[in-house]
């Protein structure tokens, strides 16, 4: 085994005994914050895979979190509570809408495509405030929470945060045997260079849309933890705001390297936790790490603790 | 629907649309010629509505307020672009995207700060009623000014950059900002100037729209994407494009808004008719671009 593989294994097994750590030291309040930054290392892992390391940037992603988190939410409302069908219907639905948002948006490059995947954001986010149905603007409230095998409950702390952690150490192990892949060589090499992958006969369009569409039913998975999270969902989650903070975790987390949307959502999110203790004005300081990120960490987290001879 | 209702629609989307073009012109040249996202866009406008809410309180004059408003505004856009902004062009989007996302979050929080959450703001007594126009027609004076102003400074921005030295040199570096600088052209300078100029039609476009508007925090955020939106629909770095979508943006979302109402009215049992109505016509903006960018990809007026 390498020295990474251990790392990662040590990374697991930390994570596996924080809620018993939180306990000894009684802090079982931060349990819930811990499994909020799984949730939303998750959302900002399926970003990760989309920017880093298939080269497209979106201002839109937060569109599939909501997507996932509706789905999941609407079910909840109207009773039905089985894992299967939730995971089922949240994996369609996003699927579908990634594919027909992906299909379209693709024939954009650049700065064109950051604007044409915020513009479908940004109709589903108008579409979730017109829902009367399910709670229009002010947001939606679900009471009970989706009923897993082996009678694992959700709305156990506990039980939630480990049913967050294997998901998010599936969509790791997913994301590093993606990236070693052929098809993750393939993507990798039409982000560097598109006209020489496309010169190479790789078919660039197929490749770009599959990625697409994987990143967004992740997103979608990840929304429908957290409504089951949180009972609760609301339009802001589709928000382009929202799109803007996933963006932020990914980049300053560092883009196209495996643990980058996590690392960027746990110290974004503790960040603001750390903050939000000590002032009101925790935005303006955030907004100023932010900065200093940006000037003078150019490859975001990770980068600082690569290895700089690679 | 009565035809005086449609004209005032329109005359409504026109002032909107116009309103939208000050912020979009900033934008467009800041997109155009350095290749940069500016997400802080919206924040200048905020920032200028605050000051110019701020100083007429101070004044008690609402036009002094917005002179003022305007100054500062260019003043402290042009600090901002000296001191940060002017590192990023030389990044990746992605850099451009997280720093001025970063300045969102300390502007809004700063404004907070400084100011609270929101401010009082009202058009000056005089302009507050509504006059009389042709064909029994009427309107309201401030929306009128508002048209008016918009339309003399779309006007004085086509003579800027059309017919002057400055708006020659914007263009070339528009079209090629390696060329016109390797031509001799202080593209640095230019710049910090032309973001001057538009932190002032920001600050402008927030003092006039902050009466039928709130001043508040977050304000800029919503416009600021209709501004790209637009910027996108004409083609970046072009003038006359952000004017055209500016124009169609607002006459879309306007009359989107109460004629798509009208019809579902008819269609759609009144409780969903009023749901449905402004969800559908804020959609119908992005459906526009989406449309736009499948047809010509490189907006209505690529410059390049």
């Amino acid at each position: 085994m390498t020295i990474n593989r251990w790392l990662h294994l040590a990374v697991l097994a930390a994570a596996i005994a924080l809620p018993w750590a939180l306990r000894a030291f009684g802090a079982e309040f931060y349990l819930s914050v811990a499994s909020k930054i799984l949730v939303f290392a998750i959302a900002a892992t399926s970003l990760n895979l989309l920017l880093g390391y298939g080269g497209m940037v979106s201002l839109g992603h937060a569109a599939f979190v909501g997507l996932g988190a509706y789905a999941s939410g609407v079910l909840l409302s109207e009773g039905v509570t089985s894992s299967g069908v939730h995971g089922l219907v949240t994996v369609a639905i996003t699927g579908i809408a990634a594919l027909a948002i992906g299909a379209i948006s693709l024939r954009t490059r650049g700065v064109y495509f950051i604007m044409i995947t915020l513009a479908f954001a940004q109709m589903l986010f108008y579409l979730a405030n017109s829902i009367k149905g399910y709670g229009g603007d002010e947001g939606l409230t679900v009471r009970t929470r989706m009923l897993l095998p082996f009678g694992i409950d959700l709305r156990q702390p506990d039980s939630f945060y480990f049913v967050a952690l294997a998901v998010l150490a599936a969509v790791l192990l997913l994301l590093s045997r993606f990236a070693a892949s052929r098809f993750g060589r393939a993507v990798q090499a039409l982000r560097d260079d598109e006209l020489r992958a496309e010169a190479l006969g790789l078919p660039t369009f197929a490749c770009k849309l599959v990625v697409f569409v994987a990143a967004g039913v992740l997103a979608g998975i990840a929304g429908a933890l957290s409504v089951n999270l949180q009972g609760y969902v609301s339009p802001n989650a589709l928000h382009w705001t929202q799109s803007g903070t996933l963006l932020v975790m990914v980049i300053l987390g560092g883009a196209g390297t495996l643990w980058g949307g996590v690392a960027g959502a746990a110290a974004l999110l503790l960040l603001q936790e750390l903050l939000a203790a000590r002032t009101e004005h925790w935005e303006f300081w955030t907004g100023w790490v932010l900065l200093a990120v940006v000037l003078f960490a150019r490859r975001g987290l990770a980068g600082l603790f690569a290895r700089r001879s690679t | 629907m009565t035809d005086v209702l449609f004209i005032e629609q329109a005359l409504n989307g026109l002032q909107f649309g116009l309103m939208l073009f000050l912020l979009a012109a900033g934008l467009t040249i800041v997109f155009g010629v350095m290749d940069m996202i500016n997400l802080a866009h919206g924040s200048l406008y905020m920032v200028g509505a605050f000051l110019a809410a701020w100083l007429t309180a101070l004044s008690g004059s609402f036009w002094i307020g917005v002179a003022g408003a305007v100054l500062l505004t260019a003043l402290f856009g042009m600090a901002l672009e000296v001191t940060l902004l002017r590192t990023l062009y030389a990044r990746d989007h992605l850099s451009q995207v997280l720093a001025t996302f970063a300045l969102i979050l300390i502007l809004n929080d700063g404004v907070k700060m400084v100011f609270g959450t929101d401010l009082p703001l009202s058009a000056p007594a005089a302009l507050d009623g509504p006059v009389p126009l042709p064909l029994g027609l009427v309107y309201p004076a401030w929306r009128l000014l508002i048209i008016g102003v918009g339309l003399a400074l779309a006007l004085l921005l086509w003579v800027l950059v059309q017919k002057t030295r400055v708006g020659a040199l914007v263009r070339a570096g528009a079209s090629n900002r390696e060329m016109s600088s390797a031509m001799g052209v202080d593209v640095a300078r230019l710049f910090t100037l032309v973001f001057g100029l538009g932190a002032a039609l920001c600050a402008v476009a927030g003092s006039l729209l902050g009466p039928l508007l709130a001043v508040q925090v977050g304000m800029g955020e919503n416009i600021l994407i209709l501004a790209f939106v637009v910027i996108v629909i004409g083609g970046i770095g072009s003038i006359r494009g952000a004017l055209i979508g500016s124009l169609l943006v607002g006459a879309v979302d306007t009359l989107g808004r109460t004629l798509l109402q009208h019809g579902l009215r008819e269609a759609l049992p009144p409780q969903w008719a009023s749901a449905a109505g402004p969800a559908l016509a804020s959609i119908a903006v992005y459906v526009l671009m989406a449309g736009v960018l499948v047809w010509r990809p490189q907006g209505l007026f690529p410059v390049r």
